[in-house]
């Protein structure tokens, strides 16, 4: 799909550093001189692009928009947005609380929470030039429904009773959208701004992705994932996802991980339901989420997140062939 | 003196921006006192919901991630 990072990679592979084509090391060296030069390209051009264009959704925006709509409006908006609207995971409490004191129901609300780190912008395009669009649009397709499902699941199970009782009484002010400065220049700095900040988050997280991938890719051979993850194994897809919860990385640094197990056989709906797994459910989210939710409640979210996981799994290797 | 609050749970953008402030207040020779306010009710009170939040002179002028140097600095000028 980038040819001129292949041809970049084989230079430096075999041109610069001399290594013997075919052979283990040198699978796992391009893997991975290829996809760092490739994923830290499309990232920072992206959120460039994005930072630049500012089509700035922020979560008071989204808030705005969502409140007091019917739920067949609520849900479906709540993970689209929660899938564009970029916010540091530091303000998933405030958010939390600010959604609940604007009247939206808590089963939208988890909804936007489960969506957004599932989904980004970034991590689609970057997704879809590792294994093309098709395969992106269904991942988006299948984290969508699982947010809306999730939250509405939480919601009939009417689990209010199991947020933190001060959440209610806190009293909130009015909250004031600012107006952005327009200007060529301050949009610039923006931009920058975003690519230095976002950049800087997550490129351990992409660059340890890379190297897992490139290892995969290199030195595991492709009998090893047909006896353990082949479709017939029906404990392949349960086990990549609880394999993905203890895991955290940021979406984009699961899909070198995902991209190598893909070269190597092993079945779509098994990766992508380990890349839900990894992207979504995490250990310090749920250590934020804390704050705000009782035990009960992120046992019973991180349940339903499982056995969703699961049933995208297994619904596209049933599909997908 | 300028007095600014940065609102936020003590994440790393938090501090990120309130050394940012430090920094171009003393660029610019401005006497400024950064408070840094973290309890939540405290924050979602200002009507902030993304932090960090940024408050100068009891006014909010920021929220939802780090500022800019650029915005920085026209707060610490103003």
């Amino acid at each position: 799909m980038y040819p001129v990072f292949e041809k970049f990679a084989d230079w430096a592979t075999y041109d610069i550093l001399r290594l013997v084509p075919e052979t283990r090391l040198a699978g796992s060296v391009h893997f991975f001189i290829q996809d760092v030069t490739k994923i830290f390209f499309l990232l920072t051009v992206i959120v460039f692009a994005i930072g630049f264009f500012r089509a700035l959704l922020t979560p008071e925006r989204v808030r705005k928009a969502v409140a007091g709509r019917s739920r067949f409006v609520s849900y479906p908006m709540a993970v689209g947005l929660g899938a564009v609207t970029p916010f540091c995971s530091c303000s998933s409490v405030p958010l939390f609380i600010g959604f609940l004191k604007a009247r939206i129901p808590l089963g939208v609300t988890m909804a936007f929470l489960i969506a957004s780190p599932m989904i980004n912008e970034v991590a689609v395009v970057v997704l879809a030039s590792a294994i093309g669009w098709k395969y992106a649009a269904l991942y988006v397709a299948a984290g969508l429904t699982v947010g809306v499902l999730g939250g509405l699941l939480i919601e009939v199970l009417k689990l209010e009773k199991w947020v933190e009782e001060y959440v209610w009484k806190i009293r909130m002010g009015e909250t004031a959208l600012q107006k952005a400065n327009n200007s060529l220049k301050a949009r610039l700095a923006y931009a920058r701004e975003q690519v230095r900040e976002i950049l800087g988050r997550i490129w351990i997280y992409v660059l340890v992705g890379i190297g897992i991938g490139a290892i995969l890719h290199g030195f595991i051979p492709q009998s090893f994932f047909l006896k353990y993850a082949s479709p017939d194994n029906l404990f392949a897809v349960p086990a990549a996802v609880l394999i993905g919860i203890p895991l955290y990385s940021n979406a984009t640094g699961v899909i070198p991980i995902v991209e190598a197990l893909l070269g190597k056989g092993v079945p779509l709906g098994t990766v992508l339901a380990l890349m839900m797994s990894v992207a979504a459910i995490s250990l310090p989210e749920m250590i934020i989420l804390r704050k705000v939710l009782k035990p009960q409640l992120i046992a019973t979210f991180t349940g339903i997140l499982f056995v969703a996981f699961i049933s995208v799994g297994f619904l596209f290797n049933f599909l997908v062939v | 003196m300028k007095h600014f609050e940065v609102l936020g749970s003590g994440c790393k953008n938090c501090a990120n921006t309130a050394d940012l402030i430090t920094r171009k207040a003393a660029e610019a020779g401005v006497e400024v006192k950064i408070d840094k306010i973290t309890d939540m009710g405290e924050i979602m009170s200002r009507g902030v919901m993304s932090t960090p939040g940024v408050v100068v002179d009891g006014k909010l002028v920021h929220a939802g991630g780090m500022p800019t140097a650029m915005q920085v600095e026209e707060w610490v000028a103003s």
